[in-house]
């Protein structure tokens, strides 16, 4: 299975998947997600893998468990996650943007305004503006 | 009996010796019930050794081999709760599976048969043909037929495809998770095929000329090493602090395998110096790791040697 990689535990990897689904509105809130068996069989992995992968949502509170039924994509789920990248967004891009800044002497200003004119070629062609 | 806070599995001191030769050499191990283990090594590592002493089909020379608890030697309570399948499982000869079916159901109380007539379906087993006539892949079906069907506490099945082909194989390792799923128990799977049962394992044990390399969850593995490929010089002066568990050098070009969990930042600066980052697979990492271990063996007994 091409979408489980060697580079992370698999759970962590599940986990993503199922987050993916989610910001993409392919999982509603409110909605069931497979059963920790469904995924082991369908990815072919450990169900205690696949277990502990949804175990992760769950005490995010992204996933909430209806006893007997099975588990369910809380409500605020998808703003939450949302939130979570939004936050990623600085670590994971605005940091080494700065960083390289740095190292280059490019000063708060200049940098500003470079953010500012990607930002607006983005914004035209996007939507398809001039 | 009260065995419940007994591992499922435990040796202690562990060794079997034929003449000369240390099989085992004072292994010691806990594993805990309900689990996937993968037993992985290479062929004369000790692995078929180890699990003939764990299911009482021979004894140490000397420590203990426990299952739950008590020694398996002639003991029938604990042998009921076994299973063992051997890589060239032998059946009496006038068998037909069915029959060979019909004993096993005699023997193992938790025996499902209308498992066992599934995945007969599944692998196209003639059922009332006779052993001796089947072909190698049918007869080791019927090994992993009994040892699923069986559903005993703890299962081992010993390199239990020989002649199944990947298809097979596959439908083997996808029953097993299934089943496993409903039927949580312990099994331990020796394999050198480990890339094909990577995924399906919880924890892994690799033995290597009788002593124990590596006991980890394959989930604190997966990730815990990383192969950096570049510019001979530029690769060597980024894992420079770095345990190294490969080098592979082509020219200017160099690929060496570090055990390292790279931070992003660390990812961002091989980046710049134009390396290249690979993940590394189950399988190379017993493989790497066994191999530097052996490696390093070699050196302290040489350099005991001088002393």
């Amino acid at each position: 299975m091409s979408m489980i990689d060697d580079s992370r535990p698999i759970f962590l990897q599940i986990a993503e998947l199922i987050e993916n689904d989610i910001v993409s509105g392919t999982i509603g809130e409110e909605s069931q997600v497979p059963s920790t068996n469904e995924f082991a069989a369908y990815y072919r992995i450990n169900p205690a893998t696949a277990a502990k992968g949804i175990n992760l949502l769950v005490e995010r509170g992204i996933l909430h468990k209806k006893r007997g039924i099975g588990m369910f994509v809380s409500t605020g789920a998808r703003a939450q996650l949302l939130q979570t990248r939004r936050k990623d967004f600085q670590t994971q891009y605005i940091a080494p943007l700065a960083r390289e800044a740095q190292k280059l002497g490019i000063g708060a200003d200049e940098l500003n305004a470079m953010i500012k004119q990607s930002l607006i070629s983005e914004l035209t062609e996007g939507s398809g503006i001039r | 009996m009260n065995d419940t806070q007994a591992p499922a599995i435990e040796l202690r001191n562990l060794t079997k010796s034929y003449k000369d030769l240390n099989a085992l050499d004072d292994i010691s191990l806990s594993l805990e019930p309900g689990r996937i283990y993968g037993l992985l090594g290479r062929n004369g590592a000790g692995k078929t050794t180890l699990m003939t002493m764990l299911t009482g089909q021979g004894y140490p020379t000397s420590g203990e081999a426990l299952i739950f608890g008590a020694n398996p030697f002639e003991h029938d309570q604990t042998l009921a709760r076994i299973c063992f399948i051997r890589e060239s499982q032998k059946y009496p000869d006038d068998f037909s599976p069915l029959q060979a079916f019909k004993a096993a159901a005699l023997f193992f109380a938790n025996w499902d048969q209308d498992l066992a007539d599934s995945l007969a379906k599944d692998f196209a087993l003639p059922l009332k043909r006779r052993i001796k006539k089947l072909s190698r892949g049918q007869l080791s079906a019927v090994g992993v037929i009994i040892g699923m069907a069986a559903r005993a506490e703890i299962t081992f099945f010993d390199e239990p495809y020989l002649g199944l082909d990947a298809v097979a194989r596959q439908i083997f390792y996808d029953r097993l998770v299934e089943d496993f799923a409903h039927h949580p128990r312990t099994i331990v799977l020796s394999s050198h095929l480990i890339d094909e049962i990577a995924n399906l394992l919880e924890h892994v044990v690799v033995i290597d000329k009788g002593r124990i390399m590596l006991n980890e969850d394959a989930e604190s593995l997966r990730g815990s090493a990383v192969a950096v490929t570049g510019n001979a010089e530029k690769v060597e002066g980024f894992i420079n602090g770095y345990e190294v568990l490969h080098r592979d050098s082509l020219g200017s070009l160099a690929s060496v395998t570090i055990k390292a969990r790279l931070t992003a930042t660390q990812q961002e600066m091989a980046a710049e110096l134009g390396l290249e980052l690979s993940p590394v697979p189950l399988q190379q990492l017993v493989v790497r790791t066994t191999l530097a271990a052996q490696s390093r063996e070699e050196l302290t007994e040489s350099q005991e040697a001088l002393k």
